[in-house]
C-alpha cells in the first residue's frame, strides 16, 4: 500500500513537471485550452468537496461560480475596483451565496436539495437577464482589466492557482473536517450523537466550496475579459463540472482536476468531428461512469493492483 | 375578456404541464428513478413528429403517431441502455446507485441534445396542429387545437387513472412502489413490472412531447427547461404523488400565465421558482408528499 502511494505521488509529480515545462514548447493555442481547463479543474474539485465528502447533491455549481464571476465583473467594470479587490469582492459574494445555499441543505437532502440548487442557478440566470443594465444581460459584461495579455503568464497563473487550490482542498478533505463531513453525509444522527456539530461543519463545507468556486470564477472572468451567462452560469457548464468530478473519481479531489482536463482536452482533440465531438465526449464520460464508477483515478489504481 | 383569455390559456398550459410531469412522477414512484433526461424524451417525440409532418409532409395524425412511437422507443433505450445497466452494476455501491442514475441520465440528456442538434439543427420548430382553425369561445378567439390538446391530455390522464386504480397491472405497479421486495417474495417478476412502467412512461412522454410541441413549439434547447419544470412540478406536488403533481401543475401553469399576461413575459418563470423555494422551506415533502 505504501509503495503504491509513493508511485502515485511520483506519477502526479511527473504530470505536474510536464505541465510546468509545457509553456517552453507549446503554442499559445494549446496553452489557452489548458488555462481554461485548469480553472475548470478548480470548479470540479470544489464540487467534489461538497458531493464526494459531504454527500450534498449540488446541481448548481454554476450558482457559486456565477456569483464569483459576476461579482468580480461588476466590481471591476461598474464600481471601479482594481483587479485584486474585484476578485476578492466576487469571492466574497460567492461565499455569501454558498452559506445561503447551506441553509436549505441543513433541512433537505438528496433530490430535494438538488432541485433547490438547480432553482438557484435558474434564478441567478433570470436575475442577470432582468438587470441587464448592471450585468450586461445576455450579451455579457466586459471587464476593463485583464490578468495578463501573455498566454504564458495566464497559463502560469492558472496552473499555480489550480495546484494551490487542489492542495488546500485535499488537505481539508483529509483533515478531521473531511471525516466528519463523510460521517454526517452517511448518517447525520449518528455523527451528531458522537458530539460533532454537523450544522457548523456543513456550513463550513459550503463556504469553502463556494470560496474556491467563486475565486476560480472571478479569475476566469479576468482571463476571458468578459462575464457571460454562457461561460459561467449556464446549466450546461454546471453539468460539465459535475461530470468532470464524477468521471475523474469522486471523493478524491484530484479526480476532479483529472476529469476536467480530460473533458476539455478530449473535446479539443475531437474538434474535427464538428458538432458530433461533444456527443462523443459524452459517450466516453457515460462509459467511464457506467463501467468504472471510481472514475479515471480508480482505473489507474485498479490496473496497478492487478 | 383578458381574464377569460388567461383562464383558457392557463388551463391549456397547466394541463400540458400535468401530462408532461406525470410520467416523471410515475417512474419515480414505481422504481425510484429520477430521470434527468426527461425533457430529452419529450423533445425527441416532438422533433420526430415535426420532421414527419412538416419535412416529409405527412398527415398531422400520422406525424403525431410517429412522434409518440419515437418517444416510446427512446424511453425504452433510456431504460435498457442507461438506467438498467447502472441499477444492475456490481461495481457501483448500493448506497450511491441513485446518484449514478442521476448522473447517467443527466449525461444521456446531453447526448440526446447533441444528436438532435446534429440531425435537425437547434432551431426551435412547431409541430403541425392536429386541427387547424380557431373558434370564438365566449368572445375569445382560441385555436381549436388548444381545446383538442387539453381534451386529449385529460383523456390520457383518465385512462392512466383507470389503469393504475382499476386493473391488475395497476395493482402490481402500486405494490412495487410500496414494497418491491415483498412482490419478489410473492413470486412476481419485478423486471417485467418495471418494463411495464417504462412502457407506460414512454407512451406518456411521447404524447406529452407531441402535444407540447404543437402548442409551445419544441427544440433541442428546450430540453433542460422541460426537465426543470417537470422536476419543479413533481417536487412541489410531492415526489411520487400523482394528485399532488396535478395540483402543482395547475398552480405553476396559472402563475406563469398570470405573470406573462399581467407583468411581463420575460419574468414568466420567476414567481413559480420563488414559490417552490418557499414551499421547500416550510414543507420539504411538497404539497401532498408523505415521506
Amino acid at each position: 500500500m505504501q509503495a503504491f502511494r509513493t508511485q502515485n505521488i511520483l506519477l502526479l509529480a511527473a504530470v505536474l513537471a510536464i505541465l510546468v515545462i509545457l509553456p517552453f514548447g507549446a503554442g499559445s493555442y494549446v496553452l489557452g485550452v489548458l488555462t481554461t481547463a485548469f480553472y475548470f479543474a478548480v470548479f470540479a474539485m470544489s464540487w467534489d468537496l461538497l458531493f464526494g465528502y459531504a454527500g450534498e447533491v449540488n446541481f448548481g455549481p454554476t450558482f457559486l461560480i456565477g456569483l464569483g464571476a459576476y461579482g468580480a465583473g461588476i466590481g471591476n467594470a461598474l464600481l471601479g475596483m482594481p483587479l485584486p479587490v474585484a476578485v476578492l469582492f466576487g469571492t466574497a459574494s460567492a461565499v455569501i451565496g454558498g452559506v445561503a445555499l447551506a441553509i436549505p441543505a441543513l433541512k433537505l437532502s438528496g433530490p430535494y436539495l438538488g432541485l433547490i440548487t438547480l432553482v438557484a442557478v435558474l434564478l441567478l440566470q433570470q436575475a442577470i437577464v432582468i438587470f441587464a443594465g448592471v450585468s450586461g444581460g445576455e450579451i455579457g459584461l466586459s471587464v476593463p482589466s485583464v490578468l495578463s495579455i501573455s498566454s504564458k503568464i495566464n497559463y502560469a497563473y492558472a496552473l499555480v492557482f489550480m495546484v494551490v487550490s487542489g492542495a488546500i482542498l485535499l488537505t481539508i478533505a483529509r483533515s478531521s473536517l473531511g471525516m466528519i463531513l463523510q460521517a454526517a453525509g452517511q448518517d447525520r444522527v449518528a455523527a451528531a450523537s458522537l458530539g460533532f456539530d454537523v450544522t457548523r461543519h456543513k456550513i463550513l463545507a459550503f463556504a469553502v466550496s463556494a470560496f474556491f468556486s467563486g475565486l476560480a470564477g472571478a479569475l476566469l472572468v479576468f482571463y476571458l475579459g468578459t462575464a457571460s451567462v454562457n461561460a459561467v452560469v449556464d446549466l450546461a457548464i454546471g453539468i460539465r463540472v459535475i461530470i468532470a468530478a464524477v468521471m475523474g473519481g469522486r471523493r478524491t479531489i484530484i479526480g476532479g482536476a483529472i476529469g476536467a482536463i480530460f473533458l476539455i482536452v478530449a473535446a479539443e482533440i475531437l474538434r474535427p468531428l464538428g458538432q458530433l465531438s461533444s456527443f462523443v465526449v459524452a459517450v466516453l464520460a457515460l462509459g467511464v461512469i457506467m463501467f468504472f464508477p471510481d472514475g479515471l483515478l480508480g482505473m489507474i489504481a485498479a490496473r496497478r493492483r492487478s | 375578456m383578458q381574464a377569460l383569455q388567461i383562464l383558457i390559456d392557463g388551463f391549456a398550459i397547466s394541463t400540458l404541464y400535468a401530462l408532461g410531469a406525470l410520467g416523471f412522477t410515475l417512474i419515480f414512484g414505481v422504481s425510484g428513478v429520477l430521470n434527468l433526461a426527461h425533457g430529452g424524451l419529450l423533445v425527441v417525440s416532438a422533433m420526430v413528429a415535426w420532421y414527419v409532418g412538416t419535412a416529409l409532409g405527412a398527415d398531422a395524425w400520422v406525424s403525431a403517431a410517429a412522434g409518440i412511437a419515437a418517444g416510446l422507443a427512446v424511453t425504452l433505450v433510456t431504460y435498457g441502455a442507461v438506467v438498467r445497466p447502472v441499477q444492475r452494476s456490481r461495481a457501483i455501491p448500493g448506497a450511491e446507485r441513485e446518484l449514478f442514475v442521476l448522473t447517467a441520465t443527466l449525461l444521456w440528456g446531453v447526448m440526446l441534445q447533441e444528436l438532435l442538434d446534429y440531425w435537425f439543427s437547434d432551431t426551435p420548430v412547431a409541430v403541425k396542429p392536429l386541427l387547424s382553425g380557431t373558434v370564438n369561445f365566449l368572445g375569445v378567439r382560441t385555436p381549436i387545437n388548444e381545446f383538442l390538446t387539453a381534451a386529449i391530455a385529460w383523456a390520457v390522464m383518465g385512462l392512466l387513472w383507470l389503469l393504475v386504480n382499476r386493473t391488475d397491472i395497476g395493482k402490481r405497479l402500486r405494490a412495487t412502489a410500496i414494497n418491491p421486495r415483498a412482490l419478489t417474495l410473492l413470486g412476481f417478476d419485478l423486471e417485467r413490472i418495471y418494463l411495464v412502467a417504462w412502457l407506460i412512461y414512454g407512451l406518456l412522454a411521447g404524447i406529452a412531447g407531441v402535444l407540447i410541441g404543437s402548442f409551445l413549439g419544441s427544440g433541442s434547447s428546450y430540453i433542460a427547461g422541460l426537465t426543470g419544470s417537470a422536476f419543479t412540478i413533481v417536487v412541489l406536488g410531492g415526489l411520487g404523488s400523482v394528485s399532488g403533481t396535478l395540483i402543482a401543475a395547475y398552480i405553476v401553469g396559472y402563475i406563469e400565465t398570470l405573470t406573462a399576461y399581467l407583468v411581463s413575459p420575460a419574468l414568466r418563470e420567476v414567481p413559480a421558482l420563488l414559490l417552490l423555494i418557499a414551499v421547500m422551506y416550510v414543507r420539504p415533502q411538497g404539497l401532498l408528499g408523505k415521506r
